[in-house]
């Protein structure tokens, strides 16, 4: 017999089943899915990519620590965003780099991207890409000079270093064939190819994407949509005799992988819905085909990420879930 | 006439760039050396002080159903002067502010202040309104300039200064880097604006 006399009825409120879940969970899940990536740049490189790495992310906290203390706001350094925006930075950013030169980048991603819009959750634009497109502003030969794969980087001056074209800089001056000899597509699909820090390898990004999406810590929508839209595009509309060659070096070349994978999928600047993220995944796959067929940069990635970022209220705004109990007629009006 | 405050409104509490956002499209274009900045700020405050003493004096003779068209034919008459006597005397510097010395016929500060000010007020204190608010323009202009020169370029009126070791942030100079820095000036101008709004509000709360 149950004692109601001594039974304690605790009334609290919804929810009550809780998960462990929070963003420093998520965010760890994101660097761990990030590690491969980077193993593969230190194979590549030597020793450089990683300094690269932790001076971003040591700078990266630092400013977010700096900002919040001397504007007297609670302190956000232990939700480790900072952490996983440092490691992007880097990744979006060539070996040869300058270490003071990431540092500004820093600044421009922590500072003025994400805290001057309020901090976590609230910046509109990827803090990461925003980083890489104001280095990319400020020193474009520094942000256009790829280390030769397969050669260790010196830690010091690079001014000696060998340098090689990107596949994304060969497709763009024309020459295709050039790029099918000098890269094999088992070279792009492990990374042994010019580029920057974290997007030269495609099965390591994609081993982190699977890994991520099995923590559910990203659904698949957009970086499904944002692949297949180039994929498809490209199929259709390629520059030379081979479709399927020519669709899949632009897949596995340039930052797509990165991009689609671990910027796209940012929470606060991307779509809530999964509708939402279909649309904007296929709007990056549109804008990087476009900026790599027609614009003057070799690669797009990073524009059309920043670019849908700023049209993510306006899907947010259109692409709503029915509400429950609510015919469609209902709903129209 | 109260030359002080006037002058302390011109440079910070209505400082004709910082708070009333008034001709932004001039600074945005041509902050981008100081020589630029110092022709543009001189150029502003002669033609905004003899618009607004000739707009004052006017003042009575003005039908008001017309106005705007009569103040942009005065500010227009200034301009012109100002115009050809860079074109004779300054010639490099008319050339590398181009169209931005005409289009200050329509530059909302000369505009705004000789509607809200010179039309109201007598010559003499529109004369003093026109000298502090375009020192404040100059001044607003100058700081823009020396930050996006020294950043962007790494020199002052031309001069090396920053070492040879510094790698110029082009996009300081860049549109985008415009945008940016007036940006952040006008942050830690509202930041300090509001710093003492609040210091004052509390002394008033002390003090009844």
């Amino acid at each position: 017999m149950t004692d109601y006399k001594n039974l304690k009825l605790i009334a609290t409120s919804s929810p009550h089943i809780r998960e462990k879940t929070n963003t420093t969970t998520i965010m760890r899940d994101v660097c761990i899915a990030l590690l491969p990536a980077l193993a593969i740049a230190v194979w590549n490189w030597g020793v450089r990519p990683l300094i690269l790495t932790v001076v971003s992310v040591v700078a990266c906290v630092g400013f977010e620590w700096l900002y919040r203390k001397a504007m007297k706001k609670t302190n956000t350094v232990g939700d480790m965003s900072a952490v996983v925006t440092g490691i992007l930075l880097a990744f979006v950013c060539p070996v040869y780099l300058p270490y003071w030169m990431i540092v500004v980048g820093a600044f421009f991603a922590i500072v003025v991207a994400k805290q001057l819009y309020g901090g976590i959750g609230k910046n509109f634009v990827n803090p990461a890409l925003i980083g890489r497109a104001a280095l990319l502003g400020c020193y474009a030969s520094a942000m256009t000079t790829w280390a030769a794969p397969m050669v260790k980087a010196p830690l010091g001056s690079t001014v000696d270093a060998a340098t090689a074209a990107t596949p994304m800089a060969i497709m763009k001056s024309g020459d295709f064939a050039a790029l099918t000899s000098t890269y094999s597509l088992a070279d792009m699909f492990i990374g042994r190819i010019g580029g920057s820090i974290g997007e030269v390898s495609a099965v390591m990004l994609l081993l982190g994407g699977a890994y991520l999406v099995a923590r559910k810590v990203i659904n698949w929508h957009t970086p499904a949509a944002y692949i297949l839209t180039v994929a498809v595009v490209t199929f259709i509309f390629p520059k030379g005799n081979d479709p399927l060659q020519w669709m899949l070096y632009n897949v596995l070349g340039g930052g797509l992988m990165l991009g689609a994978i671990f910027m796209a999928t940012d929470y606060a600047t991307s779509p809530v819905t999964k509708k939402g993220q279909l649309i904007f995944g296929l709007g990056c796959g549109l804008l990087t085909v476009m900026i790599r067929y027609f614009g003057s940069y070799p690669e797009g990635v990073c524009y059309s990420i920043l670019v849908m970022n700023c049209t993510t209220w306006l899907i947010d705004k259109y692409v709503k879930p029915q509400r429950f109990g609510v015919s469609k007629k209902e709903a129209a009006k | 006439m109260n030359f002080k405050k006037q002058l302390k409104e011109g440079l910070i509490t209505q400082n004709p760039v910082l708070v009333q956002l008034l001709g932004m499209c001039s600074v945005l274009a041509i902050s981008t050396s100081v020589s630029n900045g110092l022709g543009m700020g001189i150029s502003v405050l002669i033609i905004l002080t003899c618009s607004n003493v000739a707009i004052s004096a006017l003042k009575k003779f003005i039908p008001s159903e017309v106005r705007i068209a009569c103040y942009i034919v005065v500010i227009a008459g200034f301009v012109t002067c100002v115009d050809l006597l860079l074109q004779a005397f300054l010639p490099s510097i008319a050339k590398s502010l181009g169209v931005f010395i005409p289009l200050i016929v329509v530059n909302c500060i000369i505009l705004g202040r000789a509607e809200g000010f010179s039309s109201k007020n007598s010559v003499a204190a529109s004369a003093v309104d026109g000298i502090c608010q375009g020192i404040g323009y100059t001044l607003v202009l100058l700081v823009l300039c020396t930050f996006r020169e020294l950043l962007g370029s790494g020199t002052l009126l031309g001069i090396q200064v920053m070492p040879a070791s510094y790698t110029p942030a082009l996009m300081v100079v860049l549109p985008v880097g415009g945008f940016l820095s007036l940006g952040l000036l006008i942050a830690v101008m509202q930041y300090f604006l509001n710093k003492s709004k609040e210091k004052n509000s509390k002394k008033e709360a002390e003090q009844a």
